[in-house]
């Protein structure tokens, strides 16, 4: 039956109760529509801000180390037991072009440093395979301690949207103090990059 | 200079917005309906500023000013001029434009019709419609704007700016960098637009909604207004999505359409509630039930067009589909959050007064299907909001990523989706108000009769995949229904005589085939000619009836004899021409069809129309399930010579060209041969195109197309490709182009169900 | 004594080669995973590096690699679930076309059919109420009950859908009697 507006509603005609929303269903509606405001707002933020903030402590990881490699004769590296040295983090992958152009003067400025004991390289291997990456690994003669980035873990922790190649420089305290997103252009590069953390002796 | 015009015009259009919300709400408040007057033509007048601005940056596109940072980035000089139009839509900025551009349009028809008898409700859907232009065209100023062009500051960087910085010196480069070249499809020229004509269009009756919440209007008025404006939005909401769908197929090289991205499903949540609105609206106007679920889909739509809108450019997901990411997130944040609290806290103040009246007294009465297709519906868009939403919780919570994919949503989706195909079949058969399991039944069991048969059909050609035989059973029982629907309502019409004109044509066509048959005539073409031959004979001798009374005696044994021998030269000389005869009359039959399913289905345009959209979908849904269930694929590194095997087809690779083509590309090309049983089928082409600008590869399948299956063959294009050794995939794709042919029928259907019906409005007078 | 260790020798060669056939046989035998077998796997699985792009389809050098890594795999005999596991374990749970079943993510699969559930459940709750408010007025007043052309004659459903013209002119006519 086709309902005329013109007509005011017929009252002899059966109506459902009139009855508002009840309390309970409000408290649940304003509630989802506040959570759903929070998270927008909070992947918005992460969003603008993928990585790591510089002056921020580096949460703790371990890092598994591809066999061949020991860091003080253990096959895994953590970060806190590298409290007290500086930390320089660098993500490769074998796939990654630009990550080969600096291969060689990281692994170069690593002997340099491995003497003055204050600093340690690591080496995270981002979603890579491993054949591909020991030949990565052979073919720079990379001494420093090289490891895979298990389920991504380790990335994550860095930057939301890790691409390769990435540096990130620990201080002795565990606080993340530069970043360098993409390779390093020489090897003088990468000592402006460390020796502002250096303790001077 | 134009630049500037046209920035300039896009400020104005601005102010002259937001006047156009303080006179609606001042002269709302103040009763003062010159205010609303003002209000209106403000808004009128939106629409030449906006369009004169958009031709601006269109001319500028076309003209090739690649000092402006956005004509830079989506033409070059070698693209051909109709993607220069195109490319407007083709880049963040350009599609914010556009939107702005319908929304103003279309705010501008509403606002131009005669208002005397809503003009309650008018400022309100001023307010709305202009806030949410108002919102479009901040964006385009201050964060996306198409005409800031680049500037070099100290130190040599690029900067895009509108108006100088500092130090800045203008620079102008030679060329742009051109289209991305997975968008110079047709499909991707028209699918945005279409998409952003349905979300836009959305938008209108949610104007309307919000009036009549905040008027306190309890009545149907604002649906019969925007009864229209919903039906063609949701018309292009949905051809959007299947051209979206087309394009995917075409161009992105892995032989699907739909890949549950959340991009994709951003658009899909719309439409979800978009449809249910469509429906539960029938039942407020024809029962003055469901006020409350229509405020709150409208509601939902809108706020999901937003939301949709607001996620594919935020950056908040990461997509293959997403537009770079930009500012633009935080104000879409302050949006959103607004018109979900105001839009929420109305429709909880107004809850109670939309009372229902209420007469459904049966769980199968035709109300009751439609409660329980409102709520399939709400459980299809809860599922994909979650696979949407989780994603973004699991990271923030766990600081892990995770993927939603194809088994996530078909699993959950498919026996929703089963639900609502079911519900097509029962709820045209299904009365309003009481209905029982025998009314019910006695209205379903002649329908349901070849549906039983098709199903034990199935069964006996050996199909044994239980999703399929449920899926294809549903599927034709739907088909079975509507058709019986349509017969029902032609043999309403029919009388005696046609009975036996029917009877006689069906004879001689039985006799005709089974002579074809015997001549050797293939199998398809015979299925096509039949229907034909039979329309054919029912108007001749219709024809001949109707002649043949103004005969007399004498005249027939002088006629008889000519007549005979004529029609024996007839069939010497036709008989030859089979093959063409048979493509002339099946696009006879086609037009005869569809200019008589027009004629009937006009008694009743919403109902029939209804009607053809359901067949047109459960036509999409046999494209689907043959997708969904029986595709396959194979892949093989081949020599030329050898070749590659599937489903029966053989294809055998012959050659490879390698050149480079007008517009920066350089092209890959095999060429291939398909054979099956033996017999050679035709040739497929599968292409490999470079485009040195842009560094971007785009893989061009060979398909060869046909009513039962896609043959789709690609160059895998990350192996190497040489003219010794090429790596091919070929996927069998059964069924797919029902998907394109039930989108036809799909325009079709709403054609039949949205045309004005003019006798009736002259006859009845404007309601 | 001399002849025979000469004659020993030969032998023992010809045992040697003997034995050494069946290990050519075996490597012979022993052929890479097809492209197709790869791809099976591959389809269900997710590259790890560019977002939502399945790993069959896929086109960059990484995941070519991965591609042959489970080809790899696959020729040590490696498992479907195997394989799987082994890039959950170096990628992260991204890979998976769903979200694994443990932990947190049994919300993924619990959330939606109870949502549906309780809708479905309250939409039962207000048909219960809309039919004894049906039966209550039906007892109260006998001719309340829904008037008009449609229900009247409810068994069909075409009745109610004739054109407006009917309905209005029997409504009329109606009137008039």
């Amino acid at each position: 039956m086709q309902k005329d507006p013109t007509i005011p509603n017929d009252p002899t005609e059966m109506e459902a109760p009139k009855r508002g929303v009840p309390v309970w269903a409000q408290v649940i509606i304003w509630i989802a529509l506040l959570g759903l405001l929070i998270l927008l707002a909070a992947g918005l933020l992460k969003a603008k801000n993928p990585i790591l903030a510089k002056g921020s402590p580096v949460p703790d990881f371990t890092l598994q180390l591809y066999s061949g490699f020991e860091y003080n004769g253990a096959s895994q590296a953590s970060l806190s037991d590298l409290s007290g040295k500086i930390v320089l983090v660098n993500f490769w992958a074998s796939w990654c072009q630009p990550c080969r152009t600096e291969a060689a003067d990281l692994e170069t400025a690593w002997r340099a440093y491995e003497e003055t004991g204050q600093v340690v390289f690591l080496g995270v291997d981002y979603v890579d395979t491993e054949t591909e990456a020991r030949a990565y690994m052979t073919d720079f003669n990379l001494s420093y301690p090289n490891g895979p980035d298990m389920g991504t873990r380790i990335s994550q922790l860095f930057n939301r949207n890790m691409g390769v190649p990435e540096t990130y420089l620990i201080d002795q305290a565990g606080v993340l103090r530069d970043i360098k997103i993409g390779p390093f252009e020489s090897l003088a590069e990468i000592q402006a990059f460390i020796e502002p953390w250096l303790v001077e002796r | 200079m134009l630049a500037q015009f046209g920035f300039g015009l896009f400020v104005l259009t601005f102010l002259v917005t937001l006047f156009s919300v303080g006179a609606a709400v001042a002269g709302y408040f103040y009763k003062a309906d010159r205010w609303v007057e003002a209000s209106r033509r403000a808004l009128l007048l939106t629409f030449p500023l906006i369009t004169l601005a958009a031709l601006t940056l269109t001319y500028l596109l076309v003209s090739g000013h690649f000092e402006l940072q956005y004509v830079y980035s989506v033409t070059s000089r070698d693209m051909p001029l109709y993607l220069k139009i195109t490319a407007l839509w083709g880049g963040q900025a350009g599609s914010l434009v556009l939107w702005s551009w319908l929304m103003s349009a279309f705010a501008f028809a509403v606002t131009l019709r005669r208002w005397e008898r809503d003009r309650d409700m008018l400022p309100w859907v001023i307010v709305v419609t202009s806030v949410t232009l108002a919102f479009f065209l901040s964006l385009t100023i201050f964060y996306e704007n198409p005409f800031a062009r680049w500037w070099q500051i100290n130190g040599g960087d690029l900067v895009a700016r509108m108006f100088a910085p500092t130090g800045g010196y203008p620079v102008a480069p030679s060329d742009g960098q051109g289209l991305n070249p997975l968008l110079r499809h047709p499909g991707m020229i028209i699918h945005p637009p279409m998409l952003y004509l349905g979300f836009v269009a959305f938008v209108i009756p949610y104007a309307f909604a919000i009036a009549a919440l905040i008027t306190g209007r309890s009545d149907d008025r604002w649906i019969r207004l925007t009864r229209r404006w919903t039906l063609v939005a949701w018309l292009f909401l949905s051809m959007g999505l299947v051209l979206g769908m087309r394009w995917a197929y075409d161009v992105l090289g892995w032989g699907g359409y739909w890949a549950w991205d959340p991009v994709e499903i951003s658009a899909l949540m719309p439409w979800l509630t978009g449809t249910a609105f469509l429906h539960s609206v029938m039942i407020q106007e024809k029962r003055g039930m469901f006020k409350q679920w229509n405020m709150l889909l409208i509601i939902l739509t809108y706020a999901l067009v937003i939301f949709g809108t607001f996620l594919t450019r935020s950056g908040v997901l990461s997509s293959v589909h997403a537009f770079a990411q930009s500012a633009i997130g935080p104000m879409f944040f302050a949006f959103i959050g607004i018109t979900f609290i105001v839009s929420v806290a109305l429709l909880i103040f107004r809850w109670k007064d939309l009372r229902a009246e209420v007469e459904m007294t049966s769980l199968i009465s035709r109300e009751a299907l439609f409660l329980i297709n409102n709520l399939l519906f709400m459980g299809v868009l809860i599922v994909c909001f979650w696979g949407v939403i989780f994603p973004l919780i699991s990271e923030l919570a766990t600081g892990q990523k995770v993927t939603f994919g194809p088994p996530f949503y078909l699993r959950a989706n498919g026996p929703l989706f089963g639900a609502l195909v079911a519900l097509m079949a029962i709820a045209p058969l299904s009365a309003w108000g009481r209905s029982t399991v025998q009314t019910l039944g006695r209205a379903m069991w002649k329908p349901a009769i070849p549906t039983l048969l098709l199903l034990v059909l199935m069964i006996v050609l050996g199909v044994r995949n239980w999703i399929a035989l449920v899926g294809f059973t549903l599927v034709g029982f739907v088909i079975c229904v509507t058709l019986y629907e349509f017969w029902r309502a032609w043999r309403k019409t029919a009388n005696k005589t046609s009975w036996q004109i029917l009877l006689t044509a069906l004879i001689f066509s039985a006799i005709i085939l089974g002579g074809l048959f015997l001549l050797k005539v293939k199998s398809l073409e015979l299925t096509v000619l039949a229907p034909a031959i039979y329309l054919i004979l029912v108007f001749l001798i219709e024809s001949w009836l109707d002649w043949s009374k103004s005969i007399d005696r004498a005249s027939w044994q002088v006629l008889w004899k000519p007549l005979l021998l004529s029609a024996v030269a007839l069939a010497v000389v036709i008989i030859p021409l089979i093959k063409a005869m048979a493509i002339v009359l099946s696009i006879l039959m086609a037009l005869f069809y569809i200019i008589a399913v027009w004629m009937l289905a006009r008694r009743n345009p919403r109902r029939y129309g209804g009607y053809l959209i359901h067949l047109s979908m459960v036509v999409m849904a046999i494209g689907i399930l043959g997708m969904e269930l029986y595709q396959t694929t194979t892949q093989r590194s081949l020599a030329v010579g050898e070749e590659i095997q599937i489903a029966g087809y053989s294809l055998r690779y012959d050659s490879l060209a390698q050149f480079p083509y007008a517009d920066g590309r350089y092209v890959t090309r095999a060429a291939m041969s398909v054979f099956r049983d033996g017999q050679f089928l035709g040739n497929l082409y599968p292409r490999y195109d470079y485009y040195e600008a842009s560094g971007q590869p785009m893989t061009i399948a060979g398909v060869r197309s046909t009513l039962a299956d896609d043959l789709y063959v690609v160059l895998v294009n990350w192996e190497d490709i040489s003219a010794a050794q090429a790596p091919f995939k070929v996927y069998h794709n059964p069924l797919v182009n029902w998907l394109w042919i039930g989108s036809l029928v799909f325009i079709y259907g709403i054609l039949v169900a949205a045309w004005p019906e003019v006798e009736k409005e002259k006859r009845v007078g404007k309601i | 004594m001399k002849n025979r260790r000469f004659i020993l020798l030969p032998i023992f060669l010809i045992l040697i080669s003997t034995a050494l056939i069946p290990v050519f046989v075996v490597t012979a035998q022993e052929s890479t995973p097809s492209d197709d077998q790869v791809n099976a796997i591959a389809h269900q699985l997710y590259c790890p590096v560019c977002e939502n792009t399945p790993l069959d389809v896929c086109p960059t050098t990484a995941c070519h690699q991965w591609r042959e890594l489970i080809r790899q795999m696959l020729a040590e005999g490696k498992s479907e679930a195997e394989i799987k596991q082994y890039f959950v374990d170096y990628y992260g749970a991204r890979v998976l076309s769903e979200p694994p079943r443990s932990g947190i993510y049994w919300l993924v699969y619990v959330v939606p059919p109870v949502a549906f559930l309780a809708g479905a459940y309250l939409l039962f709750r207000a048909f219960q109420t809309w039919k004894r408010m049906a039966r209550e007025s039906k007892s109260n007043s006998p001719d309340s009950g829904p008037t008009g052309i449609g229900s009247s004659s409810a068994g069909h459903p075409d009745n109610t859908q004739d054109d407006d013209y009917v309905s209005r002119l029997e409504e009329e006519l109606k009137k008039r009697k």
